[in-house]
């Protein structure tokens, strides 16, 4: 069984492969992705692809920015929008210099993800550039929940929103990256999963579980809920990650492009756990303090961030496994699949 | 299939950033009419409730402010200064403690007062730490620093805003239509400005000062007297008046915890 990551036969082979079967199976319903039609090459998306990477660098730059403004209680500083104290450039003063230097970011990001997605209609795939335009809209409709912010107050629910929407985009940022990567254009379907549950499920499964936690985490964070939720979820993503990084090393170790995103993905979560009891102490500690002191500012900016980095790297791995991985086929195509590889010929001549 | 779902999740995302921008309640609607005819004070009745506020025990000694974030701040502060938390001498008097009726007037009414109450800020500090003014009255907000602040009162029940105010501005003039207790107020250029805003719908409200209070011209009743500190929380009294008569009512709150006698 071609279980390789390198996979023993080359891509238009394999194309022609899993056609044929489709054909000679009558099974419609069977996904055959048509790579060499629909995908460019991928020296072409050399150029979006490292512009993408350097949208989402940014983005973790404006995702600190943002954690700063609320860990120095900076988030009313400027009570007004788009412009700051009447001026484009306010008084850089106190807790000032923290919200306009949010705002900063979040214009170059706007301008990056504008560009990123004209640039994708352009060269991009037909995903890439569903997915420019969802980045482009997500970070307008960001702009548009921070002046809410700004303007109506109500942190519990509009930094709430404001939190989890940043995330949104920045996974969409991230995702946009691996998509016009090189290995994404080239990968293909080559790993059968004859484990259970299916790793693609399992993977997706934690991906969304990490990011209702985040939800939960914003939400404590911006006074809309208790911290109960966030502990019970970190119970739940930490067996989650762990599950599914299983999965991957017992069934794939061998599959680099799958063993590395786990690895990170575990080394991320670890991290966030380390952090998250030393968060849970500053806010403690912060609860009777008259001003954010700069450890509860350090630690509580950290926690956010590598928040970040857990959902991106479980999406990065999510999608991976979506790219690498073959969907849970029927059973009576799985028997021919087997039937032919057990024959030992290539996919034309037995069909032949 | 695909496309249909596709639009779908940007109408959600396009629905998800618009949530919630439906106009903002006003609460800061002028005090209600009244429908009936004036109930007010018969002045030859009035009592007096007066007494002591103290604190049994040694407080924790607050950290010093870092001003350091602010460069005219921390020149205006040669010497560190404390957070105005706990003021309290060493015979316990403590004072920012705000005395008043919660209950037990009925439907009395009070005319406004004319006189604005004003907050001012100097040396990136609030003066003073606590207000107290009535439903209606002016609220007037001065900067008398060579440096930008923002006025954020956060209410439950009226409205919140938030201004900006550079050096040499005018003065902010607001108002709270809501009576409300508690209401904290922040700078949030400089996170260590803190404030607390009473506003009631009577006049028998005092902030103790060096451990002392006095509420004037009650009307003869019973009344629950409740003293409020932001740190040690809240105590209640029920104290009964006659006409032209004054009482004494001491509080006395501790250092352990929020209880107080």
């Amino acid at each position: 069984m071609a279980t390789g990551a390198n996979g023993s036969l080359p891509l238009p082979c394999k194309l022609s492969f899993l056609k044929v079967l489709n054909r000679a199976n009558s099974m419609p319903s069977f996904q055959v992705r048509e790579l060499s039609s629909t995908m460019p090459e991928p020296e072409k998306l050399q150029g979006v692809h490292r512009f993408a990477v350097a949208t989402a660098s940014v983005t973790v730059l404006l995702l600190m920015a943002g954690a700063l403004v609320t860990s120095n209680d900076a988030a009313d500083s400027v009570p007004d929008w788009p412009l700051a104290y009447g001026r484009i450039i306010p008084p850089l003063v106190g807790g000032i210099r923290y919200e306009f230097a949010h705002r900063v970011f979040a214009a170059m990001v706007t301008v990056l993800a504008a560009t990123l997605a004209v640039w994708l209609t352009r060269q991009g795939t037909r995903l890439a550039r569903k997915l420019g335009l969802t980045a482009l809209l997500l970070v307008i409709a960001q702009a548009l929940l921070g002046a809410l912010r700004v303007l109506e107050g109500h942190p519990a629910i509009t930094a709430t929103m404001h939190a989890t929407l940043a995330q949104i985009f920045f996974v969409t940022i991230v995702s946009l990256a691996l998509i016009t990567s090189a290995w994404w254009q080239n990968a293909v379907e080559s790993l059968d999963d004859r484990g259970s549950p299916r790793l693609r499920p399992l993977a997706a499964f934690t991906t969304a579980a990490i990011f209702v936690q985040l939800i939960l985490g914003a939400g404590f964070r911006h006074g809309a809920f208790g911290i109960l939720p966030h502990l019970i979820g970190f119970i739940v993503v930490t067996f989650l990650v762990f599950w599914t990084c299983r999965a991957v090393r017992k069934r794939f170790g061998q599959v680099r492009d799958l063993r590395r995103w786990g690895i990170l993905l575990q080394a991320f979560l670890g991290t966030q756990i380390l952090l998250g009891l030393a968060a849970y102490w500053a806010v403690a500690q912060a609860m009777h303090a008259v001003q954010p002191s700069m450890s509860y500012v350090i630690i509580s900016v950290s926690h956010v961030l590598v928040g970040a980095l857990t959902l991106a790297s479980s999406v990065v791995l999510t999608l991976s496994c979506y790219r690498l991985i073959r969907p849970n086929a029927p059973v009576a195509l799985r028997s021919a699949m087997e039937t032919t590889r057990a024959a030992g010929s290539r996919p034309e001549s037995s069909r032949a | 299939m695909k496309t249909k779902f596709f639009n779908l999740a940007l109408a959600a995302i396009v629905l998800f950033a618009f949530a919630g921008c439906g106009s903002k309640q006003d609460t800061n609607e002028k005090p209600v009419a009244e429908t009936n005819a004036k109930k007010v004070v018969d002045t030859s009745t009035v009592g007096s409730i007066s007494g002591t506020v103290t604190l049994d025990g040694k407080p924790v000694p607050a950290k010093p402010i870092n001003m350091s974030a602010e460069p005219y701040c921390q020149k205006e502060h040669p010497k560190p200064v404390v957070p105005p938390e706990v003021v309290v001498d060493e015979k316990g008097d403590l004072s920012n403690v705000v005395v008043f009726v919660k209950d037990g007037l009925g439907d009395y009414t009070f005319d406004t007062p004319k006189e604005p109450v004003v907050l001012n800020q100097k040396g990136c500090m609030y003066d003073p730490h606590i207000i107290a003014l009535m439903t209606g009255q002016t609220f007037e907000v001065k900067n008398d620093d060579q440096t930008t602040h923002n006025i954020h009162p956060m209410p439950k029940d009226n409205r919140e805003w938030n201004r900006s105010q550079p050096p040499g501005a005018t003065p902010i003039d607001e108002t709270f239509g809501r009576a409300e207790t508690a209401i904290p107020v922040k700078c949030n250029v400089h996170p260590w400005m803190k404030s607390y805003i009473f506003v009631f719908k009577n006049p028998y409200y005092a902030i103790s000062k060096d451990g002392k209070f006095e509420l004037k011209d009650l009307p003869p009743g019973t009344y629950t007297i409740e003293a409020w500190h932001e740190k040690y929380g809240v105590s209640d009294q029920t104290v009964t008046i006659g006409a032209k008569e004054s009482k004494p009512v001491n509080f006395t709150f501790k250092v352990a915890g929020a209880s107080a006698d």
